[in-house]
């Protein structure tokens, strides 16, 4: 990885020093390892904070939206999920081609350290990446833990690259993600009964603090002016008034983003509470490709969504139908 | 000093909850928050860094002040609150009851607000120094000691032993209520732990964060520095790091339609939110940028000119854990502090 | 006074005025007839309407009216909308009074004022205009140089002409800023105005209306010879306690609900620039 990131320096540098872009969106180091940040990197010198290390999870496609804004032309590093998100991002006209140099950057799964710091390692100083395995330095002991227990659950399935159009790509070697079936955990849910499956969702909402960090991070989240944020909608509302309204704001919005959702999962990722809400959002995508066929949001620029486009095959929407598609009696 | 053994807490909890309402941190749905403790609750006095602080036990998320009853052009309003419960909160870590003190600060000079002054009247605080603090912790900065916090009785777990120290009358007078659980102990344990968090903590990677650049250099200086663009770039506009401060204090007033009249209630509000300041004809602080920098001004610099040179951060790490960009009140310190 | 400072009192509208298109004065008294609570000059007040909202709002009438409060406002927003609907028997809430005054009984006695408001900005000036005539010796001469879009903007237009203008060393300048066929008194903008009228550098200032007029007219103070440290003006941010607590109206470590809405220049100098 740390190849990685030295491929990366130089192509931003290149991009900088030679005028094809004016800034670069990447990654800047933290205090530790397992802390970087998004930023903006306005000439090389600021580079020498880029970093790129198994903590960059940060999907970075929706600075996108501010930075267009800004005029000049953009660099940006996408991780193969990211590349979904950027892809929807210009389907949607959100974000400018013409203003972007996407660059792809090979990943082979992200660290979610609230998985590594537990109560028995206490303080994390450092984390070193062993291939399959990591090192947990801690002053209470050193601990080595498989990499595959670390990773952020967005990485525990990938869907790997689509093809961003004139992308080029930095990779070294063959990279190494999990393949697992994304809707495992759904079907769990889908198999529990209702009034587990209802404790469930309960147990996990009723957590929720009202932050708005899951819509804010959403790269499908990118209304000029959320209707939760609008005093005039009725539904405005920054607090947890009650357990219902917390299911309604997570519902109405994963309900907004159907269609539009690539699954990057950064919405889980951000969650300070560790509500899975990508749990959410992959139950209508899989609903959704069960009542209007398979479609992926974001593989395919300019693509149709299920949502927000008509075929003489669709359901009749005055017709409840179950999620199998089955007809209700 | 009294001391139980740890696998009799709940015999303990349960006692305290007999006669008045016990909050401790409670593990639900793999995330420890205070909550009102009852037999199946899975207790974790030990977690360093529950994901809200205990802050919303006198200063709730949400909160009903008061309601309004309209008929034809009359209106009558009608103050919701029934008297406050007593209750215990157990296992406040050093760095929180500190923020209490920065909330009653704000919330206790005059006009007192009889809200929060309530519930703080009415609440217990039992402490419990911390034993493994973790690498996001710094209340060492701010003259806090974790391994000796305050409150109305302070605890230790030390190995399969808890000890007991009450400190005020209120302290006394939940002490006397469950003392026969506890037998006699010497300090001897609690000393030996004190000094190992102690050694512990002076590792710690931000123990001797340098705040003297706010000392000493004045609002305008601080405020025109021109690194808040860089340091806010990343920022997600989301509230986590006001919701899951301890010292975080803002909020905003709202009125709720119902079916038995308007309830206008109080709620957290952020100054991270575009909102904040928006007011029908304009907003003083239209960029994130001007909104980032007023978190941390607020924090850094003006709570303590206001407040006697107290900051209004204790240290206690959780924005620099749960933000979801990893940007914190660390990063700011350092790069305003560290070079001109 | 009431001792809870987020629970407000009811409120009765006795009297609705039309002052101009889009400003009306309230009058308001408590159910038993009084007035609702007693305040200074500049101080301010939340009035709300349940259900739709709370709003900061300076008192217009002078503290020298026992009888009532009144509140001129301008529509511009959810909450001032729905007050503009309101008939006289309405009842609101208020709760009050809030902020620094205008130092009426300390730095402005015995010196020479002078009031310079633009529009709605009035308000707050008129509260000490008629506190001032009310205590007549107590000070100087007078002048106030008030300026608006249109004559029908101008607020309080009949009590400046029937009353302000027959009071002793009063000196009114209108002005509005485009000609208009029945108007014969000065045209143009409050600040170049305020340049023309012969004002005395040495008396104390106290200015209201929008940003942009406060912006320039203190500059053409400054340029006649006036002193900061004898310029107040007024600051206006979102609030929602009024005490200080919500933590939203703060410019650097002041607090405009508290520490203002009254502010002298030159504290104003030392703030963020975040108004």
């Amino acid at each position: 990885m740390s190849n990685m990131q030295e491929l990366i320096i130089k192509k931003a540098t290149d991009l900088l020093t030679d005028n094809t872009v004016d800034r670069v969106i990447g990654w800047k180091k933290g205090e530790f390892v397992f802390d970087p940040s998004p930023a903006i990197f306005n000439s090389v010198d600021e580079l020498k904070d880029f970093v790129y290390n198994p903590f960059c999870g940060a999907n970075l496609s929706k600075y996108l939206i501010a930075e267009c804004k800004k005029g000049g032309k953009i660099a940006v590093f996408l991780k193969a999920c990211d590349t979904y998100s950027f892809n929807q991002l210009l389907t949607e006209k959100r974000i400018k081609k013409e203003m972007i140099v996407p660059v792809l950057v090979q990943c082979d799964g992200m660290l979610d350290i609230s998985k590594i710091k537990t109560e028995e390692t206490g303080a994390v100083l450092d984390v070193k990446d062993d291939g399959d395995k990591i090192t947990v330095v801690s002053p209470y002991g050193d601990k080595v833990i498989a990499k595959a227990d670390a990773l952020l659950v967005k990485c525990e399935t990938c869907k790997g690259f689509a093809n961003v159009d004139g992308a080029e790509k930095i990779e070294v070697g063959e990279s190494t993600l999990p393949q697992g079936d994304r809707f495992d955990m759904v079907k769990k849910l889908e198999a529990m009964s209702e009034e587990e499956r209802f404790a469930f969702w309960k147990g996990e909402l009723s957590k929720c603090i009202r932050c708005n960090a899951c819509r804010n991070v959403c790269p499908a989240c990118s209304c000029t002016k959320c209707v939760f944020d609008n005093v005039n909608s009725g539904v405005e509302s920054k607090a947890n008034a009650d357990s219902v309204e917390e299911q309604m704001f997570h519902i109405i919005r994963a309900f907004h983003v159907t269609g539009r959702c690539t699954d990057c999962g950064e919405c889980s990722r951000v969650c300070p509470q560790h509500i899975p809400l990508h749990l959410i959002n992959r139950k209508f995508i899989k609903d959704a490709n069960t009542l209007y066929g398979e479609y992926q949001a974001g593989e395919v620029v300019d693509s149709k969504t299920p949502l927000t486009s008509y075929t003489e095959k669709d359901l009749d929407p005055t017709v409840a139908v179950n999620t199998e598609g089955v007809r209700n009696a | 000093m009294l001391k139980i053994k740890t696998d009799k807490l709940n015999e303990l909890y349960s006692r305290i909850a007999e006669s008045e309402a016990l909050y401790l941190p409670i593990n639900k749905a793999n995330a420890a928050n205070y909550d009102e403790w009852t037999s199946e609750a899975e207790v974790s006095l030990t977690t360093l860094k529950t994901v809200k602080s205990p802050k919303d036990l006198f200063f709730p998320q949400t909160q009903d002040m008061m309601r309004f009853k309209t008929e034809g052009k009359n209106i009558s309003i009608i103050d919701v609150r029934s008297p406050e419960q007593p209750f215990v909160l157990m296992g406040v870590k050093a760095c929180d009851f500190k923020a209490f003190e920065v909330l009653d600060r704000v919330f206790l000079s005059d006009p007192v607000d009889t809200y929060y002054k309530a519930k703080r009247d009415a609440g217990t605080i039992v402490t419990l120094a911390c034993g493994k603090p973790e690498e996001s912790c710094f209340c060492k900065v701010f003259g806090i000691d974790a391994t000796s916090p305050m409150g109305d009785v302070t605890t230790w777990i030390c190995g399969d032993e808890l000890f007991w120290q009450p400190n005020t009358e209120k302290g006394k007078a939940l002490t006397e209520r469950v003392k026969d659980l506890f037998a006699e102990g010497d300090d001897a344990a609690v000393k030996e732990q004190q000094q190992k968090t102690k050694e512990i903590i002076e590792k710690l990677p931000f123990s001797n964060l340098d705040l003297s650049y706010f000392e000493e250099n004045g609002v305008n200086d601080i405020f025109n520095r021109p690194e808040w663009q860089d340091l806010s770039e990343g920022c997600l506009a989301c509230g986590t790091c006001t919701f899951v401060c301890p010292t975080c204090q803002c909020f905003d007033v709202k009125d709720y339609k119902t079916n038995k009249g308007v309830i206008r209630y109080r709620c957290w509000d952020s100054c991270m939110y575009s909102d904040f300041t928006q007011m029908s004809h304009g907003n003083n602080r239209t960029t994130q940028m001007q909104r980032y920098r007023q978190r941390f001004m607020h924090k850094l610099k003006y709570y303590p000119e206001n407040n006697d040179g107290l900051y209004s951060c204790v240290g206690c790490g959780r924005c620099v854990n749960k933000c979801p960009q990893r940007l914190n009140i660390v990063k700011v310190a350092k790069t305003l502090g560290g070079k001109k | 006074m009431n001792t809870e400072s987020l629970i407000p009192v009811v409120g009765v509208i006795t009297d609705v005025r039309r002052d101009t298109p889009d400003v009306k004065t309230f009058r308001v008294v408590t159910p038993d007839g009084k007035k609702p609570f007693d305040h200074l000059p500049g101080q301010c007040a939340m009035v709300s309407i349940p259900g739709v909202g709370e709003s900061m709002f300076s008192i217009t009438s002078s503290p020298t009216n026992t009888e009532f409060m009144e509140f001129s406002i301008k529509k511009c927003g959810c909450v001032t909308e729905v007050i503009h609907s309101l008939e006289v028997g309405q009842q609101i809430t208020v709760r009050g009074p809030y902020g620094r005054n205008f130092p009426v009984e300390e730095d402005l006695k015995g010196k020479d004022l002078v009031f310079v408001a633009g529009g709605i900005g009035l308000a707050p000036l008129r509260s000490v205009i008629n506190y001032v005539r009310h205590y007549r010796n107590n000070y100087g001469k007078v002048a106030i140089v008030y300026g608006a879009r249109s004559s029908a903007d101008l607020v309080d237009i009949e009590e400046i002409k029937n009353e302000w203008m027959n009071e002793k060393d009063f000196d009114v300048y209108l002005t509005i800023d485009r000609e208009e066929a029945e108007w014969d008194k000065h045209v143009g903008f409050v600040p170049s105005y305020v340049k023309e009228v012969g004002l005395n550098p040495n008396a104390t200032a106290l200015l209201c209306g929008p940003p942009i007029m406060i912006k320039f007219t203190l500059q053409a103070l400054l340029e006649l010879g006036f002193k900061k440290e004898k310029v107040y003006t007024t600051l206006e941010l979102k609030m929602k306690c009024g005490v200080g607590k919500c933590g939203r109206c703060n410019v650097g470590s002041k607090y405009v609900c508290k520490d203002g809405p009254v502010f002298r220049m030159d504290e104003i100098d030392e703030l963020t620039g975040e108004y």
